[in-house]
Parts: structure tokens; sequence; C-alpha cells
């Protein structure tokens, strides 16, 4: 089953290894990891997909609290969120079949970025299926490059969830609900 | 006021309250070594790297502060990597301090150049590359704290050559911690604590599994207290010994692959299991698919990722084993559980007989023997500290330690060549304590350079070496489960006394029993180093053994020497 983790990291060099190397020892695959800067200063925003189960999801979530730079861990695979990927597709496109391919770039509400004589390059924002789904329409023309993100997700609603970076410790935020029996505050 | 950041490295551990530091120096770590010469703090020259890290480790696990170990970067610095490991597997707070290359030559292959943080990730409990003299104070003050609070572990700084030599002001007071990410403190919400309590009061057959986190957490007198109101019985784990009094009515002793088979019988007849401070290791699960089957679980643990990682929890309370205790222990019922104690004393059936204690003395001298001559010679108050093997067990069976940190032992990571070392670190960490090294031939000679260290130094640490000629418990597995193919197992081993005679250090040799005490005796009376080469019978094994991965009830016992029963299930 595919997880969703949002993962609020400290910006310091070396961070992303640490996470990386986090999901190759404890023997998880990373479907899809981004990285960025998020609204506050010093914090930056990682939105992590993972093939693993409920229980596996929740270990994770507690091995990553144990890096000391990862400041939040939400799992919003259940949450209602919005998740986005962006992808830049080069499309063989000729002039007799330009009109095709815009049309197709039309309906999926793609953007044309560039056009050369004998391709196009556009850019797609939306669900991964959505973007699969513009991927195969196109392949009859030829795919010459693309290019994706990877997801980026947040849940929906008025909590913001980025967590400041506060001097000294002692911040306690409760994480994990009781649901399954085991409940820790942090 | 202005220092270098090689002094501010001094001025940092002084503050920290560090008055012994193990290291070897070189290239990338001179001005910190050049520096030392203004600071009052005692440096053990060790013979390699691994050993500074053992000997911290040693010194952290004896005296329940911070060890610090000191190398150069490249080759000094990876000479770690196996300390540190063993470092984090043992949940042991110690600090490594490695030289490197100048920031400008990082990423050119410079000479003695390694990516030491790159390496050491995922073996240490945090880690730092510093660049700058100006970050020098603010990292050590995080790295202390780090490798001490919460689950101990190792923390390594990597401090750049530039960064040692640069200036910068130094105030100890203006480097304030600023770790947002970190959470050392975590507690149990009220309604976990109450559905524990309910549990225990419910339970006709619990068993409370006791590991090292009762004595990182230094309560090993609650547990006691807990045990003794409820009438739950104890069992340990290796890391857990000498965190209960062996000689305590309640306390079962060590359970797992060679506990006594009434201790394991005991977990998998228990309907609930109390885990505190311990983390379901397989050593001591055997068959995670078979493990006290109708148990439910009780797990308190500093650490959240340890809960549901091998077994999973009923209830999980979430923090410092202590204040879990302190709140738990005012609120279980008293009560007496007389029917589950008396059948847990019929278990032990025939053990006694099986006992190797029991085997006759027919001229040849069991490593048991030897173990539990010297726990009587003792009397039980050294404090031991064992390498990785067959000797380690027969000590964890047959020296009965009643003293938290009395056993020091590389339990997670199995390091032979732990013991030596860790010793040395042991005595300067607790030197009116009588320091014994029980090491086999095979992880002896991994780490004997270390006698060097301990001749240079002048340390009175005293050596059994359990010698049978072979690397016992590789052997002992090819016995029993690669029908005696003996591959790369029998040791051609140099004369062990010439060997420590060359160092300075005396030494005996003992193959009869009956000079066994004797020896021990006179060993304890000479004020200074003693190895004594104990050449025990070659092929004995450990048991019972519960075999890797089988089921814990499903154990090899000793053969007796009175019944003729083999195997029992």
């Amino acid at each position: 089953m595919l997880n969703t983790l949002a993962v609020y990291v400290e910006n310091k060099p070396g961070v992303l290894t640490r996470v990386a190397s986090l999901f190759r020892r404890r023997a998880y695959n990373i479907e899809s990891l981004t990285v960025g800067h998020t609204e506050k200063p010093g914090v930056s925003r990682m939105t992590i997909v993972v093939d693993t189960d409920e229980g596996g999801a929740r270990r994770l979530e507690a091995h990553l609290y144990k890096l000391v730079n990862v400041l939040l861990v939400e799992n919003i695979t259940e949450n209602a969120s919005v998740a986005r990927d962006l992808a830049l597709i080069k499309v063989g496109a000729k002039a007799d079949q330009r009109s095709q391919v815009l049309q197709l770039a039309q309906v999926f509400r793609a953007r044309v970025v560039d056009v050369a004589i004998e391709s196009i390059i556009l850019e797609i924002t939306g669900t991964e299926d959505k973007i699969d789904g513009l991927l195969e329409v196109l392949a009859p023309y030829g795919v010459l490059e693309m290019v994706r993100t990877g997801r980026v997700a947040m849940a929906r609603g008025i909590k913001g969830a980025t967590p400041e970076i506060a001097t000294g410790n002692g911040t306690r935020i409760a994480v994990f609900e009781e649901e399954h029996g085991v409940s820790y505050s942090v | 006021m202005m220092k270098t950041g090689a002094e501010i490295v001094w001025e940092c551990l002084k503050r920290e309250g560090v008055k012994t530091v193990f290291g070897y120096p070189g290239g990338a770590i001179l001005p910190t070594y050049d520096a030392l010469t203004k600071y009052d703090i005692h440096h053990v020259l060790v013979r390699h790297e691994q050993g500074a890290t053992h000997m911290a480790d040693g010194y952290a696990r004896a005296g329940g502060g911070v060890g610090v170990a000191i190398a150069t970067s490249g080759p000094g610095a990876t000479n770690m990597v196996t300390g540190l490991a063993t470092a984090m597997m043992d949940s042991s707070p110690i600090v490594c301090i490695t030289g490197q290359v100048g920031s400008k030559l990082i990423g050119t292959d410079a000479f003695q150049e390694c990516d030491i943080t790159g390496v050491t990730m995922p073996v240490t409990k945090h880690n730092y590359l510093v660049t700058s003299a100006h970050d020098v104070a603010r990292t050590i003050k995080e790295a202390f704290y780090i490798a001490r609070s919460g689950r101990p572990g190792p923390v390594l700084i990597d401090i750049t050559k530039d960064a040692q030599q640069g200036s910068t002001r130094f105030e100890w007071d203006d480097s304030p911690i600023r770790l947002p990410g970190y959470r050392p403190d975590l507690s149990p919400e009220d309604k976990e604590v109450a559905h524990a309590i309910s549990l225990i009061k419910n339970a006709k057959r619990p068993v409370i599994l006791a590991g090292h986190g009762i004595i990182l957490s230094g309560a090993s007198d609650l547990v006691r207290q807990f045990a003794e109101k409820t009438h739950i019985p104890m069992a340990i784990t290796l890391l857990g010994l000498g965190g209960i009094p062996a000689s305590h009515p309640l306390n079962l002793g060590m359970m797992g692959m060679h506990g006594e088979a009434w201790v394991n019988t005991a977990i998998q007849e228990a309907d609930l299991l109390l885990a505190f401070g311990m983390r379901f290791d397989d050593r001591v699960t055997g068959n995670l698919k078979t493990y006290a089957p109708n148990a439910k679980k009780i797990h308190i643990d500093i650490d959240p990722s340890e809960i549901n990682k091998n077994v999973k929890a009923d209830v999980a309370l979430v923090g410092d084993l202590k204040e879990v205790l302190e709140d738990l222990l005012p609120r279980v019922e008293q009560s007496e559980r007389a029917d589950w104690l008396g059948y847990i004393r019929e278990l032990k059936g025939d053990s006694a007989v099986r006992d190797i204690q029991n085997l006759p003395d027919n001229g040849h001298l069991y490593a048991a023997h030897v173990i539990n001559d010297l726990w009587h010679e003792t009397k039980g108050r050294a404090l031991v500290v064992t390498d990785v093997g067959q000797h380690q067990m027969w000590e964890a069976q047959y020296y009965h330690h009643d003293e938290p940190r009395s056993l020091i032992t590389s339990g997670g990571l199995g390091t032979m060549g732990f013991a030596l070392p860790a010793a040395i670190g042991a005595k300067f960490s607790r030197p009116d304590a009588e320091v014994w090294v029980v090491v086999g031939d095979g992880g002896f000679q991994m780490t004997m350079c270390e006698l060097a260290t301990i001749a240079q130094e002048k340390i009175d640490v005293k050596i059994a070496i359990i010698n049978n000629g072979y690397l016992g418990m590789v052997r002992q597995w090819q016995e029993f489960f690669y029908d005696k193919r003996y591959a790369a197992t029998p040791l051609v081993n140099p004369d062990f006394v010439k060997l420590a005679e060359a160092f300075g250090i005396r030494a005996m040799r003992v193959d009869q029993r009956h000079n066994v005490i004797p020896t021990v005796e006179s060993a304890r009376k000479h004020p200074g180093p003693v190895l004594v080469d104990f050449r025990v019978e070659q092929e004995d094994s450990v048991y019972p053994m519960v075999p890797a991965g089988a089921d814990l009830h499903a154990m090899i016992r000793r053969p007796s020497p009175i019944y003729e029963t083999g195997e029992d299930e």
C-alpha cells in the first residue's frame, strides 16, 4: 500500500542523506521523494511516497523521529489532501501532427512551454493518474523525453502544519493518536 | 575569551566533566593534540582506534557517564566504525572526535581523507562535520547531550584541521543547545498506564522481562520493588544481568538462546509479559510466530521505534522506565501468585542434575568451573568484562551478578575483541573496582595489542583467557548444525604466558581444576595486571541452546549424566 508522508526537517547539510539512508537500512523502498523549502525559514519539507503496510508506516514514522534533524512527520495517506505531480514532456510533433498534439494538451489542461520544428514541450500538473493518462495518448506521437517531480502533497483545511524551529527543547507536539491501542506523545 | 578550535575542544570536554580520553594522534587531529598539553585531561594512548572506542564504551557502561575517544582522519576514523556500531547496538553513550582534512580539501581525495560522517551515519545516534572554530563549542555541547539523553548512543564529531586551528571567541554559556527535532523526554498517556494496570491485575501467569533499560534508566530498585509488590517473576536479558540481584528469589535468570529451560518455558506459558527496557531481540525471542503465544504484552521503552518492531504490544508505555515505574508502582495492586511461582519452581525439574557444575571433576577443566570458581573467589563483587562467544554465555550463566554495571559485554553487535579494551575503559571509570576480563582465545587475539596500553598505563586488570583452542561458539554451531565439519575454527595460538611476559605483564597457566582457586587468589593479590591462560576442555558446548530461529521452548538440553534424555521439545 502506498503511504504518503510529509516530513519536516531542519534545512541543514546532509539531512536528505540521513533520511534516504534510513529508508535503505530499514529496508523500505522509496517510490518518490520531493524536497523543498516551506514558508518557515530553516524548515524544509519532504513528501515521501513509500510502499509499506500500516504497521510498517508507523514504525517508519518512529524511526524518522529518531533522526535529530527531523521536526515533524505526518502520514497524510488517509487525510483529505491535495496531491500533485508535475511533468515536462517533450513530444515529437511535425507540422502535420502539431494541431492534434495541441488539442490533446488542451483536453488535459497541459501548457505548451516550447515549440520547435519537430517537437513540442508540454508542462502538466496534476495527480499521477492524470499525467499517466496524457502520456498514454501522446505515446503514438513519440515521447522523446520526460521528467517528473514526484508527488507533493498537502492536507486540506485551515490547519498549518509546519513546525517552528523554536530555540531549545521541550516543545511537545501531540502526533500519535490512540487509535491503534499504542499511543505516545512526543 | 579568544581560543583556537583545538583549545575549545578541551575546554568543552573539561566542562563536560571528562577526566580521561582514549585516543591515537595523527596529522589531521594534531592541532588538538598540541593543545592537550595545556590541559589537565589524561590521555590514554591506545594501540588501535577500535580499542579507543571500546575503552570509551567500557568507561561509559561502568560509570554511567559519557566516554570519549579521539582519532585522526581517514584510517584513524574508519577504525572506529566497529566501536561505534557496538555502542549503537547496546545504547552506550560515547562521543568520538575525529580530525578531518582542511575544509578546502574536502572532496578532493586528499591524503587520509575519508567521508567519516557519511560512513558512520547508520552506526551513530547522530554525527557532525564541523568546518569552523566558531561551531566547535555548540557542537560538543549538543553531542554530549544527545549521547547521554533519551536512549543513549554514540555521537561522532568530525572537525576539519582549519576549524581546529582557527580562533574564535569562546563562551560556554553562550553555546545554547538548539535541537528542535530532538525529543528525549517522551511520556505515556495516563489512560495507557491505566490499561497496563488492569492487565497486570488480571494476569495469572505474568513475567517481567528486564533489559538493559533497567540499568540505563537507573530503575533497578524500582523494578525489584515492583516485582516484590506484585510477585511477578523476572527474566533478565544478557545486558540486563546485574540490574536485579541474581540471588533475588523472584529473579529467574537469563532468558533466550542460552537461558535456562525453566526461564524460557515460563515465558512461553505466560499470560502477560512486562517488557521493561528491552527490545525483543531475536536472541531472546526465538521464532516470533510461536513466541509467548498466549501472553498479552506491555512494552515500556524510551524509544518509540522499538514498539511493535518485533513483537506486537498490547499496551506501549513510551518513556523513561524510571519515571514510568514511579507512576506505576504505587498504583498496581499487591498480589501473591503462589500457584504460578510454585509452578515455575517445578519447571526447574532436573536442571540441577544436568548442570555442568555437577559434572565429575575427572581431570578435565571446564570453562563453567573456572567461571564459577572465579565468582566464588571474588565473592561476586568483581566488575567482569566479557568478550563474545561461549565464555560469554558461561559467564552469564555461572557468574552471578548482584550489582548493576558489574557485567559489561557486547550484546547486540556481538563484537569479538571488545573485552580487553572495554575493561581498560571500565577501570579508568571505576578505579576502585576489581576488574576481570573474561575472554576467549579467539577474541583476545583480535585486540591483544592493547596489552601494550595496559603495560604503558600500568592498569590493574586481571585477564582470564578461556582457552579451548577453537573459535568455540562457531565450533559448537558446526557440531550441532553442520555435522561437525570444523571449517576454519581450530586455532593455533601463541604462548599467551610468554606473550604477556613480553609486555611485562605477569602471567600464569592453569589446566587442572584444583589450581583454579589458588591462581585466582594469587592474581588478585598481585598489585598490577595479570593474565591467566585457562586451558579448558576443547569441545565443550553451552547448554541449553535454542537454535537460531527455533521456538523458544524447543531447546537442546545438556545431555544428562544420569538420565538418557538427549533433546526435548
